[in-house]
């Protein structure tokens, strides 16, 4: 049972599964929390107010224990984000082969800025830190996909790809 | 998955050690990896009393590859064997410092390398349980390894009794979700346990009071690929790969300004410039050098007239620099340093995770400095004042990130001070002047 009484339903078995799995790795249920928060918002898209309660449930903490733990890491969303999200890295070694242009050129392309999603849903941008791809600079990660030694012929090939629904 | 172009170009003067299996087809594969001398390290240390073990890994002068450059053999014998606490192996792959890219490569093209070496650490320091941090956004190699510890249990080199020697181990993976800041060892553990990413206050050190409360060894990915060599090869020869008490070879990641960018094996020591003109095949466009960044973004900057030194981490830092995580940056004439300087801190500021005052301040006034700086709008007391802070952060805060943020600025402020004076004289930044003027 969820939060005041609802059922949860948007959480699969093979999700809860996992979920066993991961916990069954730990001497502390507790240190699950980050590996559930991510592999749960993976299948939900972002998340949700069930999701953190389920993870609470189980690792037997309080709901508020999972939220504080969120606030700390980048990569976990509260809200919906757009089906694809573009993570465009400027950091040192990719603004130096040219990752401001190609952030302003997905601006333009998608017509939206920096944390910000497309009316469709479709896609979300983010300017992220280093990705861990320097010597493919510049480089970015469209949900958990590399793409390195980008330009901006390549960003709109992908996008293209992307509206025709490709993966 | 990498371009796989990009990464390994290759060069006749590699050294290749750590990275000798990584253009073998299918090599992730447990067979393969056998058929390469596979596990044989293991199953030779088991066959060593634990601090043999240790004793090969101190002598072999390996140090830490996550950027401390710590004695590894020395690290583990600081695990009280005797304490009746579980002990614990975590493996650190949670590389994110700017400019660094080579544990991917090691995670990518090499996983069970990587398990073997953590399962040795684990014998060696009486511990029954490793767990892999692997940043949230490298979840196709967390893919990889899984699938590797699956293949890993499933032929008995991980689990109960490991090859009859009643040796029981168990490897995890372990994701993070964004934050550099978890890549700091007692961060990475209060992570690991399921808490916000903030470090601890040290002593005691992790080796002694680690992951609830247990003794703990925490080595970075490239570190703990190393010890099956070792172990395989004996001290000596790992030892005598590099220079004194700098062991073996290091993955040197070459980027920005540079004509081959890719990770390179190269001994401990190689000299920089032969790094950066024969390995790397120079600048691009004929362009002159300005600067370096030797060891990923923490590490106070090179000039051009700097690069003749060995990369070994005494002789960076008799330099006043640090080897760091090998991540080397080339920067060119025509970029701006007071732009590096900024961008740098703007990543510090944006990962400082707040526990400090003076990191967490440090770095938003600096970054605001900066900005304005660097848009022309700065003081003529400015670059003062950003030493100033600087120094004011230096050694205050419980973690060093407060000083990776102000190490590579004092150096850019000291070394590039005419470029701070320029952007002074203009009210605007020369170079983004230069570059309007061209276009
Ligand atoms: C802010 C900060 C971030 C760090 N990030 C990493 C990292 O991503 N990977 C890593 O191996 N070490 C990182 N370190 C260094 C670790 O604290 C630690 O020294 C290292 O993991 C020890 O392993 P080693 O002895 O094998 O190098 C970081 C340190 C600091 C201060
Ligand atoms: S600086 Fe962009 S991936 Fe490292």
């Amino acid at each position: 049972m969820g939060f005041r009484g609802q059922k949860i339903e948007m959480i699969s078995d093979a999700l809860k599964s996992k979920f066993d799995q991961v916990i069954a790795h730990y001497p502390s249920k507790r240190s699950a929390i980050v590996p559930l928060l991510v592999f749960g918002q993976d299948e939900i898209g972002h998340v949700s107010g069930e999701l953190v309660e389920e993870i609470a449930r189980r690792v037997e903490v309080r709901p508020i224990e999972v939220e504080e733990t969120i606030g700390f890491y980048s990569m976990l969303h509260r809200r919906p984000i757009g089906k694809h999200n573009f993570q465009v890295c400027t950091n040192v070694s990719c603004m130096l082969r040219g990752a401001e242009e190609i952030m302003a050129h997905c601006e333009r392309r998608l017509g939206i800025g920096h944390k910000q999603t497309t009316a469709d849903g479709l896609f979300s941008l983010e300017e992220v830190e280093c990705l861990g791809a320097c010597c493919g600079a510049p480089a970015m990660q469209v949900n958990y996909d590399f793409y390195e030694n980008l330009t901006p012929e390549k960003v709109d090939a992908l996008i293209a790809r992307l509206k025709k629904g490709g993966a | 998955m990498s371009d796989y172009e990009s990464y390994l170009k290759g060069s006749p003067l590699e050294v290749q050690v750590i990275s000798r299996r990584f253009r073998i087809p299918n090599i992730t594969s447990i067979d393969v990896f056998l058929a390469h001398d596979g596990y044989k390290a293991l199953a030779k240390a088991l066959k060593m009393k634990p601090e043999e073990v240790i004793n090969e890994v101190k002598n072999s002068g390996l140090r830490g590859r996550g950027g401390a450059g710590f004695n590894t053999g020395m690290k583990w014998s600081f695990v009280p064997r005797q304490s009746p606490k579980p002990k614990y192996v975590a493996c650190n792959a949670d590389e994110s410092e700017p400019g660094t890219c080579k544990d991917r490569p090691l995670m990518e093209y090499d996983p069970h390398q990587l398990l073997e070496g953590i399962a040795i650490a684990g014998y060696a320091i009486g511990s029954h349980q490793g767990y892999i941090y692997i940043r949230g956004e490298y979840r196709y190699l967390m893919d990889i390894l899984d699938r590797a510890i699956a293949e890993a249990y499933a032929r008995g080199y991980l689990g109960k009794n490991i090859l009859g020697s009643g040796f029981d181990f168990d490897i995890a993976t372990h994701t993070g979700a964004g934050a550099y800041e978890c890549g700091e060892e007692t961060a990475l553990l209060n992570s690991l346990e399921g808490f916000r990413g903030n470090p601890r206050v040290k002593p005691p050190f992790p080796a002694v009071v680690g992951v609830y409360g247990c003794p703990t060894v925490v080595n970075n990915v490239e570190t703990l690929s190393n010890v099956p060599a070792i172990i395989l090869n004996g001290a000596d020869w790992y030892a005598k790969l590099g220079t004194p008490k700098n062991g073996g070879t290091r993955l040197f990641c070459l980027s920005g300004h540079i004509n081959r960018p890719g990770v390179y094996e190269l001994p401990m020591g190689f000299p920089l410039r032969r790094m950066i003109e024969e390995v790397g095949g120079g600048i691009p466009g004929g362009k002159k050098l300005k600067a370096v960044i030797p060891g990923g973004s923490s590490c106070p900057v090179l000039t051009a007239d700097e690069i003749d030194v060995a990369m070994d981490f005494d002789s960076v830092a008799k330099i006043g620099s640090m080897l760091g995580s090998g991540g080397v940056v080339m920067i060119d004439e025509d970029t701006c340093m007071v732009k590096m300087a900024l961008r740098i801190m703007k990543f510090y500021a944006h990962e400082s995770c707040g526990w400090c005052i003076p990191c967490r301040e440090g770095t938003s006034w600096l970054e605001a400095l900066l900005e304005r700086f660097h848009s022309g709008a700065g003081l003529a007391t400015d670059a003062d004042t950003a030493l100033d802070v600087s120094y004011n952060m230096l050694g205050k805060t419980l973690c060093p990130l407060g000083d990776a943020a102000a190490l590579p600025t004092i150096s850019i402020v000291k070394k590039f001070r005419g470029e701070f004076e320029e952007h002074l004289k203009l009210g605007a930044c020369p170079y983004e002047r230069k570059a309007v003027a061209v276009a």
